[in-house]
């Protein structure tokens, strides 16, 4: 009976069994023991210890990388959260037509990256595009954006602030979630909206910011396509056709982020065992990040609600 | 509550007047913010549209109202381009991706929601590293492994996987099923029901709303997959899918701007069309993902 039971069981959970050991568990130790040898696509692996990881540090490419991805987390993680609690707290002020509103703020959240970053590119062309053009008719002479390795990454943070929707559905449903009375209650002591927003809202809304920090972070870890496809259309040349753009970065790097340059690595200079070591340190980081979110999140934490 | 409210200094009498005309000022200035807001981010699309009847000579210059209405370029951009091969593959993708995926995840799901077994904590937070780990972290053993059978080139190693289910799904399926009551469950029990009979016949049609929103999810995500397609098919163009096109359009039709845009416009305009049919379900799902903290 019990043996019946747990075959029952099983059968509904082997697929995922499978998915996890195939497409998780063996390429992650894969890589670990990849990481540890010199390997190119025609040779057989050919151990190397600790060679790989040293090589990262002294890598200015890789470091740039790493300088890029953490100017991301530092800027466009805050940006997109704040931006997104005060989208949504607009929402919740308007009473006229807030469905319509909540659907144009929402829907670029769901635009193919590769075609939000290619109407971006052109949104913002240094010379003739509407941006710089309307910025011309302020007497503002605009920046080069995309083109300039200045501003390349504010450029990005602008594209994702377009597709910010799905978090603010997310802070949304949080903000409209709070208690009536608990407004109510601090009305009563006198306290004017940005006392009700500091003292109620925001503690209401904590595990929600704390989510959107963690997949926001987990996010910019791998933030690939956005940069992949700016880089590669502005540098006005682009082929991805043979797989690694020889425009990755454009302009002077400043694109590449942490995933990005290790599939350039991989992909590009066949230096396999040195990518497997940047794919383990990433692995190491993103972990990191996501125990914080099981420590104290219930929601994450598989126990009965 | 109250002690941690400053009291602000009571201001000399307001009369009802000046409070009615404040809420008015008030009412103006949030829907003008929301207007302007609105006008920002509808902006891109509209310049896309626009680009996208223009000749390509006008679609470089800095004229954002076209001069004559090419509404042929959308016919065009089928002949000069593969389109019509990218746009299949893309389909292929997203509705094999789709189908897979909830055949395999459903069930998983509703083990880890409604089922006691051990070890039902570990599976549930084996699926929840899954989610969040960085797929480039396993690209390289994975491309590997689908090269030592001669399925690179193809959208194979995208959609074999689907078939052992997708960690996001599996955990927002998951969150969907606990909110089901579980007295349901036990009373098909009680009537004889098995485990599966009970998935099919009094779970899933409660859960339908969860499983739009994972199949759309899914739906969603293959169709807008950039990194899959890139890795596993950029050396075959004919398995390309519209957002590894769209990115080399640029190389190959450098100066037909309008083209490039009326693809993007056709790559844009089937996720809205989706999302129009399916907005309730979907924006369910999103919440369902962050709120339960």
């Amino acid at each position: 009976m019990r043996l019946r039971r747990n075959l029952t069981t099983l059968s509904f959970l082997a697929p995922a069994l499978v998915g996890i050991a195939v497409f998780f568990i063996y390429p992650l130790l894969s890589a670990v023991y990849f990481s540890f040898t010199k390997f190119d696509l025609l040779t057989v692996p050919q151990w190397v210890g600790l060679a790989n990881y040293r090589r990262m540090a002294d890598d200015p490419n890789l470091l740039q990388s790493i300088r890029n991805t953490l100017w991301m987390v530092v800027v466009f993680v805050p940006v997109r959260i704040i931006s997104a609690i005060g989208l949504s707290m607009l929402l919740t002020q308007i009473k006229r037509g807030a469905g319509f509103f909540r659907t144009i703020f929402y829907l670029p959240a769901l635009a193919p990256p590769v075609a939000a970053t290619i109407a971006f590119v052109y949104l913002l062309k240094p010379g003739t595009g509407p941006v710089n053009t309307f910025l011309g008719h302020l007497g503002i002479e605009g920046p080069l954006w995309f083109n300039s390795p200045d501003w390349s990454k504010p450029s990005l943070v602008l594209l994702g602030l377009w597709g910010i929707g799905d978090i603010m559905i997310i802070f949304l449903a949080a903000v409209l979630g709070v208690s009536p009375s608990l407004y109510e209650a601090a009305s009563l002591d006198g306290a004017n909206a940005w006392h009700r927003f500091r003292y109620v809202t925001l503690p209401s809304i904590r595990p929600v910011i704390l989510f959107a920090t963690v997949t926001g972070v987990i996010y910019t870890l791998q933030y690939f396509d956005q940069a992949a496809v700016a880089g590669s259309i502005a540098s006005g040349q682009a082929t991805t056709g043979a797989g690694v753009s020889q425009s990755f970065g454009f302009p002077e790097g400043s694109t590449f982020t942490y995933p990005l340059w290790l599939y350039t690595v991989g992909f590009r200079y066949n230096a396999l065992g040195y990518a497997n070591a940047m794919a383990v340190a990433l692995f190491v980081v993103a972990l990191a990040v996501t125990v914080i979110l099981l420590r104290r999140s219930k929601a994450f934490s598989g126990e009965d609600q | 509550m109250t002690t941690l409210l400053e009291r602000p200094p009571r201001t000399a009498a307001v009369t009802p007047r000046q409070v009615r005309r404040q809420n008015r000022l008030a009412w103006i200035a949030r829907h003008s913010i929301a207007i302007v807001l609105a006008i920002m981010f509808l902006t891109p699309v509209g310049y896309l549209l626009l680009i996208s009847v223009m000749t390509s000579d006008q679609a470089l210059t800095s004229d954002y109202w076209p001069n004559t209405w090419h509404f042929d370029n959308y016919v065009r951009v089928f002949e000069v381009t593969p389109l019509p091969r990218y746009l299949l593959n893309t389909v292929i993708y997203a509705v094999l991706a789709t189908a897979f995926m909830l055949l395999s995840s459903v069930p998983a799901a509703y083990a880890l929601a409604k089922l006691r077994f051990r070890g039902r904590n570990a599976m549930f937070l084996a699926v929840i590293c899954v989610m969040m780990l960085p797929p480039q972290v396993v690209t390289v053993p994975l491309y590997l492994m689908w090269a030592r059978y001669g399925l690179t080139g193809s959208l194979t190693p995208l959609i074999v996987p689907m078939l052992f289910g997708d960690a996001f799904c599996i955990f927002l399926l998951r969150q969907f099923l606990l909110t089901i009551p579980s007295d349901y469950l036990d009373a098909a029990r009680v009537d004889g029901c098995g485990e599966w009979r009970t998935l099919i016949r009094v779970v899933l049609p409660m859960a339908r709303p969860g499983i739009a929103a994972a199949g759309l999810f899914q739906f969603f995500y293959a169709w807008n997959d950039y990194y899959g397609p890139l890795l596993y098919t950029s050396e075959n163009e004919r398995s390309w899918t519209l957002s590894l096109g769209l990115a080399s359009f640029h190389g190959v039709h450098h100066v037909d701007w309008n083209l490039v845009t009326a693809a993007t416009v056709l790559a844009m305009a089937p996720i809205v069309v989706v999302f129009f049919f399916a907005q309730k379900a979907f924006v369910q799902g999103v919440t369902l993902t962050g709120v339960k903290g």
